[in-house]
């Protein structure tokens, strides 16, 4: 199996094009992710009750079903309504949705975890609603929301494989296809797929880590 | 002294405020007046609502009932068509600004440094430009003796420095009105002294008018023109220092001082 080196290096060359795919929707899904983490985070914790229920539903609709199958209904079910996505944004879309459900509770948690004598300190100064939070909560909530939000970006790069199973050429796709092709290669297909994926997530891990350091300035150590 | 517009009116009155946390009645249909740049402490045995009346003219709590008046305008109500009912953010924001407040536990900004926390609500709510701000900030900085750790960050000071510059954050935003919430009974003993010290500098620097709640109650005689004596959510006396420390009437603020005196 370690025999033939060059095995390895032609599987890695077909595989290296599907792994800008990957990192492609990795890239845009995590932006949406974020995005619907801030809006939905925000209105778990809003003023009105409307909003409130609204995003919880939202939160427990997507978080209460499979990922897999949200992404069928996307892709498959949603064109019979005459919505129609191509594979790509069906993919980053139920991705987004899902993950984003997840992490609106990291940033509601984080908002929630700011003391309630802060938001006192900032009415005492006459801020508004909005500058309380922009100037007061978020930043602090930001660095508790930090392990959090990376954790599930790396989370969200593992479950972009799903996106091979509606047809997408991603790194999970390729090598399946590769592997269906010549048997043999099985081990080190899967072996590389490990490796590739693995190195898409270390510049995660990192970056996770110095935002981390840098946020908690004046909060940590002294 | 900054001569109230309209003649005789105090700048602060309780009607009838009454407060409950669920079924716990803390304030009784309480009536109390402060005139302009008076100075009141409020004393009492703990439970007996001092800290909750400073937090409703905060607006950190809403009376149950009654009408709590700033300058003749009612504080959480607002009048339309001239009824009173429930007053909106934006109305307790105009009426708010005139009045600042010290926490028992500081409550600085721990993300910001000690500039930033004074400097920041300058800037965002009074408007402010920046460098005017910052400005400003480093004089009431070094007024409180903490000119050298602008850059420090809150949690890097001991707690008597940390309430020094909420007293900074607080007062350089010039409210009429400035609340003292028991403001050194989280310090270590040997840094009441120097909060204790700031507070009495700038009332005698400023016109400002103050309520201190507090124990400590020959800082009480030094700096209140009044002492407010509460018991069971009603004023039970009240007077000037000398009155009620040296003279109290009735025997609950007798009792009261004695145990408190003999306690320190």
């Amino acid at each position: 199996m370690w025999d033939n080196i060059n095995v390895y290096f032609d599987i890695l060359h077909k595989l290296l094009p599907a792994g800008w795919m990957t990192i492609k929707i990795l890239i845009t899904s995590a932006l949406l992710t974020y995005l619907i983490a801030f809006i939905a985070g925000l209105g778990r914790v809003s003023q009105f009750s409307i909003i409130r229920t609204l995003t919880l539903i939202y939160v427990e609709l997507f978080r209460g079903t499979s990922l897999l199958v949200q992404m069928f209904w996307i892709f498959f079910a949603l064109p019979a309504f005459g919505v129609e996505f191509s594979a790509f944004w069906a993919g980053v879309l139920a991705l987004s949705l899902n993950y984003g459900a997840y992490a609106s509770e990291v940033v509601r948690g984080s908002i929630l975890a700011i003391p309630k004598t802060q938001t006192e300190a900032s009415i005492a100064l006459n801020m508004t609603r909005w500058q309380r939070l922009k100037l007061v909560i978020l930043p602090q909530a930001f660095r508790i929301m930090l392990p959090g939000l990376g954790n599930n970006s790396i989370e969200l790069l593992k479950g972009t494989s799903l996106v091979s199973l509606i047809t997408l050429g991603d790194l999970t796709y390729r090598g399946l296809i590769i592997q269906n092709t010549n048997l043999s290669y099985t081990v080190p297909v899967f072996i590389l797929l490990l490796i590739l994926y693995f190195i898409i997530a270390l510049p995660l891990i990192i970056l996770v880590r110095r935002l981390e350091a840098s946020a908690s300035k004046g909060v940590a150590k002294v | 002294m900054t001569k109230n517009p309209v003649q005789n009116q105090p700048l602060v009155k309780y009607e009838k405020v009454s407060k409950k946390f669920d079924n716990l009645e803390v304030l009784k249909g309480l009536d109390l007046e402060i005139n302009q740049g008076e100075r009141v402490a409020l004393i009492g045995p703990s439970g007996s609502g001092k800290t909750t009346i400073i937090r409703m003219l905060m607006t950190l709590e809403e009376p149950t009932s009654g009408v709590i008046k700033v300058d003749g305008n009612p504080l959480w109500h607002k009048e339309v068509n001239g009824k009173l009912v429930p007053a909106d953010e934006n109305h307790l924001r105009k009426i708010r600004g005139d009045i600042g407040m010290v926490f028992q536990q500081f409550n600085l900004f721990p993300h910001m440094t000690i500039l930033r926390n004074v400097t920041e609500a300058q800037v965002h709510v009074k408007g402010t430009p920046n460098d005017e701000a910052e400005k400003r900030a480093i004089t009431m900085l070094e007024k409180v003796g903490l000119g050298e750790k602008i850059d420090a960050y809150p949690l890097q000071l001991s707690g008597g420095q940390q309430q020094r510059v909420a007293i900074a954050r607080a007062v350089v935003m010039q409210p009429k009105i400035m609340l003292f919430d028991e403001v050194t009974s989280a310090l270590d003993p040997e840094l009441v002294g120097e909060v204790l010290e700031v507070i009495k500098e700038i009332a005698k620097e400023s016109d400002m008018a103050m309520i201190l709640v507090t124990h400590e109650m020959d800082f009480a005689r030094d700096v209140a023109d009044r002492i407010v004596f509460l018991h069971g959510g009603l004023i039970e006396e009240q007077g000037s220092p000398k009155e009620i420390l040296e003279n109290p009437q009735s025997p609950r603020l007798q009792s009261f001082l004695k145990r408190f005196l003999s306690t320190t």
